[in-house]
């Protein structure tokens, strides 16, 4: 079943302006053991857009971003990142790339500075300037004065926005964001789906956002629809739920969901 | 990659692994207090029961603490390859193992500059135990310490590479007790690190055998022939293999075409 309107998410701009995709996933499969996790995903992004991966536990989210992030491979289908190839260049695909885990990755132990250092050292950025976008992502997180305070000591919140600052410091041109509202109160939750608006609009930074709720969606993002591993729609907000017959994205969502078939 | 990321990725590496080691004061101690206990204690007992005859690479007849010691440097080191393995679980578990493999850097660099971060809490670890020990009364020759320095970094490696192929198949810290009692223990004790393996052989034939078949055996025996500035051929080519087969098959563990135990298996 495939309820999908024609137009792909990426290509919303195609007549102003042709540009390069900077995530592209071609005919991607995956398996674990004999459940097949996904089957035959294929989508775009282009930068500065916000693309809202929306799926049921379950769904195949959390494995496509584990392909594209390098830790499982696949020889069934293509990823590239910034068009490079994540099999034959890993690592070129890999520096265009930010990510936001959905289990919280902080060291603890670690002061909010000190985890930042770190990432950014294995990022490669030199000590001057990871000092300054360490400096200026904590103040856009709000978090300034909290730069000496050990992680342990932040609110599940808090930790978070540093996760974002994190995924941010190597000013990625592709930012993925794996349900990162899990465990979050409404006030952070909100907090992050403006601030992920704002960066991929400020920054043109193209974000492929996972969530199962409905109500982090904005009329303005895409919509990539996956359900038992496959993707049963995908376009603009208002085209998804016109196509789905619902009167709006919740009752879009169920029945798209409700509609899929698992992957055989 | 080029040279200058490599580089800022491994002192950060490093410098994680000293903080923590730092930081965990309990784990500083543990580390020192358990060959402190079998030297002071276990050797201290042996001392008057066990004779030992001028074998290689000793030239005269040395006490049993002498004789321990590079025993006790091998456990110290099999002990922190171990605790490599269970943070490495643990890292994995808290997610902070998927945020290092996705960084754009070759998975192998960076398996490999964590084993060299592990060997490097390691070998700190020798010399504060060995110091230790020569303010309690053990003689050791001053000249080999220099020397051992790289035979350290080789058996650090060896013992960090064994941790990491198990964290790779360890699947949860839980099971991490099992691996303790099947592996850390037969291995110290079945080697030549508590008994010459001549006497071994007196009592026991098949232990004799197994302890000839165990690379810890020769981690250790690396290590004393070393302190004493000889050259033990045998020793260092188990040694290096052992590296080889568990460095690759650590490398193999962490492949992302099997799954690789860093990315875990996601709920959405």
């Amino acid at each position: 079943m495939d309820a999908a309107p024609t137009q792909d998410a990426s290509n919303r701009d195609a007549a102003d302006q042709p540009a390069v995709p900077v995530l592209r996933v071609t005919g991607l499969s995956y398996a674990y053991g004999k459940t097949k996790a996904l089957d035959d995903v294929s989508l775009e992004l282009s930068s500065g857009r916000v693309t809202a991966l929306l799926g049921p536990n379950g769904a195949g989210k959390t494995t496509l971003f584990s392909l594209i992030t390098g830790l499982f491979d696949s020889r069934q289908g293509a990823i590239e990142i910034a068009s490079h190839a994540i099999r034959r260049a890993r690592s070129k695909a890999l520096a265009q790339l930010g990510i936001v885990f959905q289990a919280q990755t902080l060291d603890l132990d670690l002061s909010v500075e000190q985890n930042l250092r770190y990432f950014a050292a294995l990022r490669g950025l030199p000590g001057g300037t990871a000092q300054q976008r360490i400096a200026a992502l904590l103040e856009e997180i709000g978090l300034t004065e909290k730069a000496k305070a050990k992680v342990r000591t932040l609110s599940g919140g808090q930790r978070r926005r540093v996760e974002v600052a994190r995924a941010l410091l190597d000013r990625p041109a592709l930012l993925l964001l794996d349900e990162p509202s899990t465990g979050l109160d409404i006030s952070t939750r909100r907090w992050l789906v403006e601030h992920i608006h704002r960066i991929a609009r400020e920054d043109g930074i193209a974000i492929l956002m996972a969530t199962h709720l409905v109500d982090e969606v904005m009329p303005e993002d895409d919509l990539l629809v996956l359900n038992k591993g496959r993707i049963v729609a995908r376009g603009p907000v208002e085209q998804v739920i016109r196509h789905s017959g619902g009167a709006d994205l919740d009752e879009a969502f169920t029945r798209l969901t409700a509609k899929g078939e698992a992957p055989s | 990659m080029n040279a200058a990321h490599a580089g800022r990725a491994f002192r950060a590496i490093l410098w994680r692994e000293l903080l923590r080691f730092v930081q965990q004061r309990e784990r500083f101690f543990a580390a020192l207090v358990r060959p402190l206990v079998w030297l002071l204690v276990f050797a201290a007992g042996f001392r008057a029961t066990l004779g030992l005859s001028i074998i290689p690479p000793y030239e005269t007849y040395i006490t049993y603490d002498v004789y321990v010691v590079p025993g006790l440097i091998g456990l110290i080191q099999l002990f922190n390859g171990m605790q490599n393995s269970l943070s490495m679980v643990y890292d994995r578990e808290m997610g902070s193992m998927r945020v290092l493999l996705s960084t754009p850097l070759p998975r192998g660099y960076l398996l490999v500059a964590r084993m060299l971060s592990g060997t490097a809490v390691s070998i700190i670890q020798v010399y504060a135990f060995l110091a230790i020990a020569a303010l309690c009364g053990t003689e050791l020759p001053p000249s080999g310490l220099l020397p051992l320095l790289p035979v350290l970094v080789l058996t650090g490696l060896t013992l960090s590479a064994l941790g990491m192929f198990l964290s790779s198949r360890i699947r949860q810290l839980e099971n991490f007790a099992g691996v303790m009692n099947f592996l850390i223990f037969p291995m110290f004790f079945m080697s030549s690190a508590l008994y010459p393996l001549w006497r071994v052989r007196e009592s026991s034939l098949l232990l004799y055998e197994l302890c000839r078949f165990n690379p810890f055996t020769y981690i250790v025996e690396l290590v004393r022939s070393t302190l004493y500035l000889q050259f033990n051929a045998t020793a260092l080519a188990v040694v290096v293999g052992t590296l080889l087969v568990f460095g690759a098959a650590a490398l193999i563990g962490y492949t992302p075409a099997r799954g690789g135990p860093a990315a875990g298996r996601g709920g959405g």
